[in-house]
């Protein structure tokens, strides 16, 4: 049933001083790395990684980037939105392994909420920002018994100055052995993690997002070169084996008619 | 193992199933990969001259009964056309049909040419696309002088390509549609495009689901149409050959559809029903069935049903 359900939104957080979240009741469950598509009437449809599930409700953290994310910052508690999915692939971990995080943008949501599930796992969680207002959810991965939080800014602000990927490049120097890497944000971030654990040989985890319209496996404008399968259901989240056979992944995207727009 | 190759306007199908236009059509990359998922062929998203914005989303919706889509035909121009379909036949895959549109019969012209540069297989002309009638008014497959006139246009512009002429289902007398066209010099039809455009309202916000309001409507129900439509043109023109398309998602499906007079069959949203893996599955079953019936061409069957059984035919 690929209709959207239409929800009330029940809370609304100012996070940051760029991202809200949007808290709702949903029926279905989902794991981390997965997307819903959520549809303001008259405005548009888009994807969204899912932030948080907690077995009832969903919360959805967006940062007003562009029109619509403008739009869906106007929106009130009670307002209707409609939500389609879960779609799409999910990140997996084991118990007992020594976890990397490295989120960019929103991608702190659903890392964060990996993080809540992977009690067994010890997870050195590498939140970068550009400064310390932006650190998405830092308060509450903080919290976390199995997390040790290191945050980076680019102005210094909070923890390492500089990237996260420099401040995990830094503690793999010390000697630290990771037996997986968490990736997701900015494709540019994720693509030089990429290099980094292929170079390594670390097994990472990373979510490669493109223009998605219908989410389940038919418009083909999420198909990337030159494997040609779609990113909504074999994506977002792929292993780094897989990344590595996808050529565009870290040099072009394509926009909502085809054309290759590069990074 | 039965043999399911098919020749269709001169061009070799190693069976008959085609990615049906405006299905993972985008990119070179997306076509191979449905080949590699079994297809015998495949079909490009419609290409336009010039770019085209799609509509805004939602642009598809689908349940278990049918799937509604106005996507918009969105594309970047016949620049990119150009860059992917070479690429794609610089592979030596399984055949293309290039699909193109266009708002104007002489832009169908333009259009064709310029495909016709790639050297695609066959060239498919989009005339029954249902959801840009707000932008370019009722499709030119809705009649009989428009149908014939784009074909005519698009013929003599593309030397020795064949060219298949995509008919909507909208229409009073698809018969006489198809009779036209193949007048004007086309060498087959596609029977058919999606029906409608239909609507579905979401009742909670009292709105639409389309961002366009409404799209054409597709889905295993449409079949039996397709069918009937595929029997009447086959009886009027027994030469004409024919791409079969519309709600077809197993074997058993094809195998009617070719029954009835289909040389190729196109499979859409078989795709969302039964995964990417759709063809494989259906040539399996056609496969399974051949076998079955000892039936050792696929080839064979094309039209059957109007040889014998078919004289009790009484549309």
């Amino acid at each position: 049933m690929d209709f959207p359900l239409v929800v009330k939104i029940k809370k609304i957080k100012q996070e940051t001083p760029q991202t809200k979240s949007f808290v709702f009741e949903y029926p279905k469950r989902a794991k981390p790395g997965q997307f819903v598509n959520i549809w303001l009437p008259g405005v548009n449809e888009r994807p969204m990684s899912i932030s948080f599930d907690d077995g009832k409700n969903y919360t959805l953290a967006i940062a007003a980037a562009g029109e619509s994310t403008r739009q869906m910052h106007a929106l009130r508690v009670e307002d209707k939105i409609g939500i389609r999915g879960p779609y799409g692939t999910h990140y997996q971990w084991k118990d007992g392994q020594r976890i990397a995080m490295l989120p960019g943008g929103y991608g702190a949501g659903p890392t964060y909420w990996m993080a809540t599930l992977a009690t067994k796992c010890k997870i050195d969680f590498f939140l970068g920002a550009r400064d310390k207002s932006l650190l998405l959810f830092a308060d509450k991965i903080k919290k976390l018994k199995n997390v040790r939080f290191l945050p980076s800014t680019n102005d210094g602000s909070a923890g390492f100055k500089g990237f996260n990927v420099e401040c995990w490049m830094q503690e793999m120097e010390r000697g630290v052995k990771y037996d997986s890497v968490i990736t997701i944000g900015p494709e540019l971030m994720m693509y030089a993690v990429s290099k980094q654990c292929a170079k390594r040989k670390v097994p990472c985890q990373l979510s490669i997002e493109r223009y998605m319209k219908c989410a389940f496996g038919i418009c083909g404008n999420c198909c990337v070169d030159d494997l040609g399968i779609t990113m909504c259901q074999q994506g977002p989240v792929v292993d780094n084996t897989l990344a590595g056979k996808i050529a565009e992944f870290g040099q072009y995207h394509r926009d909502d008619v085809g054309r290759k727009k590069e990074f | 193992m039965a043999d399911l190759s098919v020749t269709f306007c001169g061009v070799k199908f190693k069976n008959p199933l085609v990615l049906a236009s405006g299905i993972l059509g985008i990119t070179a990359s997306s076509w191979r990969n449905v080949v590699k998922n079994g297809a015998g062929g495949i079909t490009t998203k419609s290409l336009w001259l010039e770019e085209h914005r799609g509509h805004p989303n939602p642009v598809i919706i689908a349940n278990e009964h049918y799937m509604l889509n106005a996507v918009g035909v969105p594309d970047a121009g016949v620049q990119k056309a150009q860059e992917e379909c070479g690429k794609y036949l610089a592979w030596k895959s399984s055949p293309l049909i290039a699909n193109i549109i266009a708002g104007r019969v002489q832009d169908f012209g333009k259009t064709a040419e310029e495909i016709a540069k790639i050297k695609p297989h066959i060239i498919e002309v989009n005339i029954s696309c249902p959801n840009v009638e707000d932008e370019f008014g009722k499709p030119f497959a809705c009649s009989v002088g428009d149908a014939a006139a784009v074909t005519r246009e698009v013929k003599k512009r593309v030397g020795n390509i064949p060219v298949v002429i995509k008919l909507s289902p909208n229409v009073e007398n698809i018969v006489a549609i198809a009779r036209s066209v193949a007048d004007a010099g086309a060498d087959g039809v596609n029977v058919m495009n999606t029906i409608g455009p239909g609507m579905s309202i979401n009742i909670d916000t009292r709105t639409p689901v389309l961002a366009n309001k409404v799209g054409g409507l597709s889905g295993p129900a449409l079949k039996p149409l397709a069918v009937k439509y595929i029997a009447d043109i086959r009886r009027a023109l027994p030469k004409l050959p024919i791409i079969g398309t519309g709600g077809v998602l197993t074997g058993e499906d094809a195998i009617e559809m070719m029954m009835v007079g289909a040389t190729l069959v196109g499979v859409g949203t078989g795709v969302y029903y039964r995964g990417p893996q759709v063809f494989k599955k259906i040539t399996d079953e056609m496969q399974a069935w051949c076998k079955k019936e000892n039936v050792k061409r696929v080839r064979d069957l094309i039209g059957v049903f109007h040889n014998g059984n078919g004289r009790r035919f009484e549309p």
